[in-house]
């Protein structure tokens, strides 16, 4: 909240040059007085954690989510505690696109509550909104069951890694990929040529050990080097979606 | 002489204090004792300000309770797994070492305070069934060749049944006591114990009931402690022995600072990989720090109105066993 009407009061002061300095700016303020306003953590569901305590949480997890690939909260967990060099890496492309640095500056969230239901399916079919919504019905899913992230220790890689997962359900619908295993590993393919998240390349390369041998086949014949093409391909994925995306068509 | 009069008031103080809960068992009787005894005591001022501690943080004495009641509920399913994984499996012997300090004879009643998922419970009925096997072939043994008459006498005495041991679980918590029920419906233990719920500052039972209490690893968690002792003492039949377990001040240095970094490193850790929850182990380790030390617990036991009260250190003093009796 503080943020935009900040953003606003510049915006009719200044121009471009002065916006993109604000930003750097602002990013520094929040951390300094937000990390007294959560008492030594910079963000509500922060945890400080030394360096020892992620390489035990990456490794326990990463043995947690081997035995029980439903344990969503150890892949989150996986990824929070190995992936800060690839979250920095990331940040910087969206940083560079424009899309990507409105969706720094403003943090939507993609939940319930801030999508519009009945205008997205009020939306044509083949439409990423409309698909979106027929992905979550078949499914059976939510946005919000997305675990919050804990274990990043910069605010605004924490922000990068939230979107990274709420944007996954969406990356679904743009693959048209189901949640079975097979889907998730394409996922987790085209995520880890996009992201270079060491999660999705442990997970793309040890999910397919769980699959059956017709399913590994298609997996290494055509799904996979389909995803790995367009993973690396694409543009930052976690750029697009902002508001307004929803009415964009879906192409196969 | 000194002593004689520290003897004398403690016995009248207790009876002061006995003689309040016969008169009346309404909430008030409550006010009267903390406010006669609060102030004869320098650990309670907490109750006072009215706030306390909640593992490092300080919170509103009614929220404790509620706060503790939470971290349980949602550790309950995963209590045994964790407690294996943190303490590498020493969790037993201390829960063991406890059972032979109380050395219970068969046909006593116990009452498993804080028992959760009955870990006492089980092993003192074990115990007391072991022991009573054990009297049994002693007493074949010293009666080689009895006559007929030895014999019949045998037999009537032996129609009453073995002398039945009894173990109350209490726990304020209602799911925790759901794991330990289903955990003795598998270990296939049908008689001889009892679920009951209930606040250890304020249990449901009348008074002089139980020969032994037990309460392990639970007292921490409670926000006044010393109404925790003094319901102990309560519930007591005259010669019952009241006995604690719980995580005490590690003496050695050295052994300290690895026990320190082991608890704030790794317990956490483990909590959020196995049970999918930092918070209520983070919650764990602070309270063990803030709990008092062996010392300081030993008087407030004396205090609370129990004779002979002594305490064990075990594994280096990461954990203490408490004892004292009720005379």
């Amino acid at each position: 909240m503080r943020r935009l009407s900040g953003a606003v009061l510049l915006k009719t002061s200044c121009g471009y040059y002065c916006r993109r300095s604000y930003g750097v700016l602002t990013g520094q303020q929040y951390t300094s007085s937000d990390s007294k306003q959560y008492d030594g953590r910079l963000y509500p569901s922060h945890i400080p954690t030394s360096s020892v305590q992620k390489a035990v949480l990456a490794l326990g997890s990463g043995v947690a989510a081997l035995k029980n690939p439903y344990r969503h909260d150890m892949v989150a967990v996986l990824g929070e505690a190995t992936g800060h060099q690839a979250l920095i890496k990331l940040r910087n492309r969206m940083r560079i696109d424009p899309e990507g640095y409105t969706i720094l500056k403003e943090r939507p969230r993609i939940r319930l509550s801030t999508l519009d239901l009945t205008q997205m399916s009020a939306l044509p079919d083949g439409t990423l909104g409309r698909e979106y919504l027929r992905f979550l019905e078949e499914n059976r899913v939510t946005p919000d069951s997305r675990a919050d992230v804990k274990f990043v220790d910069d605010e605004e890689l924490a922000y990068v890694m939230q979107r990274y997962r709420e944007v996954h359900d969406l990356l679904h619908t743009l693959l048209s990929m189901p949640t079975n295993m097979l889907g998730e590993v394409v996922v987790k393919l085209f995520e880890a040529a996009q992201t270079g998240l060491p999660m999705c390349v442990l997970g793309a390369t040890l999910g397919p050990l769980r699959l059956s041998v017709s399913r590994l086949q298609l997996l290494v014949q055509s799904l996979g080097p389909w995803a790995l093409r367009n993973g690396g391909r694409a543009r930052c994925v976690l750029s697009i979606f902002s508001n307004g995306a929803g009415s964009r068509t879906l192409m196969s | 002489m000194a002593a004689s009069i520290r003897t004398l008031t403690l016995r009248v103080l207790s009876d002061f204090t006995r003689n309040i809960h016969h008169v009346s068992r309404s909430p008030i009787k409550h006010l009267c004792c903390r406010a006669g005894f609060t102030g004869c005591r320098g650990y309670s001022d907490s109750t006072e300000g009215r706030s306390t501690h909640f593992g490092y943080q300080t919170v509103p004495e009614e929220e404790k309770a509620g706060k503790v009641y939470k971290v349980f509920e949602s550790v309950a399913n995963n209590y045994d797994v964790m407690n294996d994984a943190m303490s590498l499996g020493i969790h037993r012997l201390w829960k063991d070492t406890l059972l032979h300090i109380m050395n219970p004879q068969p046909g006593l009643r116990l009452l498993d305070t804080a028992g959760g998922t009955g870990d006492i419970s089980f092993r003192f009925l074990e115990y007391t069934r072991s022991m009573y096997d054990r009297q049994q072939r002693m007493r074949v043994k010293s009666h080689q060749t009895p006559s007929w008459q030895d014999i019949a006498d045998h037999y009537v005495s032996d129609e009453a049944g073995p002398p039945r041991s009894h173990a109350v679980v209490c726990d304020i918590n209602k799911e925790m006591l759901k794991v330990g029920k289903q955990r003795a419906e598998k270990a296939g233990i049908t008689t001889g114990l009892s679920w009951v719920v209930g606040d250890a500052e304020e249990l449901p039972f009348d008074d002089d009931q139980f020969d032994i209490y037990t309460i392990a690893f639970g007292i921490r968690n409670v926000t006044h402690i010393e109404q925790a002792l003094q319901e102990a003492l309560r519930v007591l039949k005259p010669g019952g022995r009241f006995m604690c377990l719980e995580f005490s001040k590690v003496t050695n240095p050295l052994l300290a600072r690895l026990y320190d970094t082991y608890s704030f490193q790794m317990i956490p850790v483990l909590g959020e990989v196995i049970a999918g929850d930092w918070k209520s182990y983070q919650y764990l380790v602070e309270s063990i720090r803030k709990f008092p030390d062996q010392e300081t617990f030993k008087e407030m036991i004396e205090d609370a109105g129990f004779f002979c009260v002594q305490y064990f250190n075990l594994t280096g003093g990461i954990v203490a066993v408490h004892s004292g009796f009720k005379l």
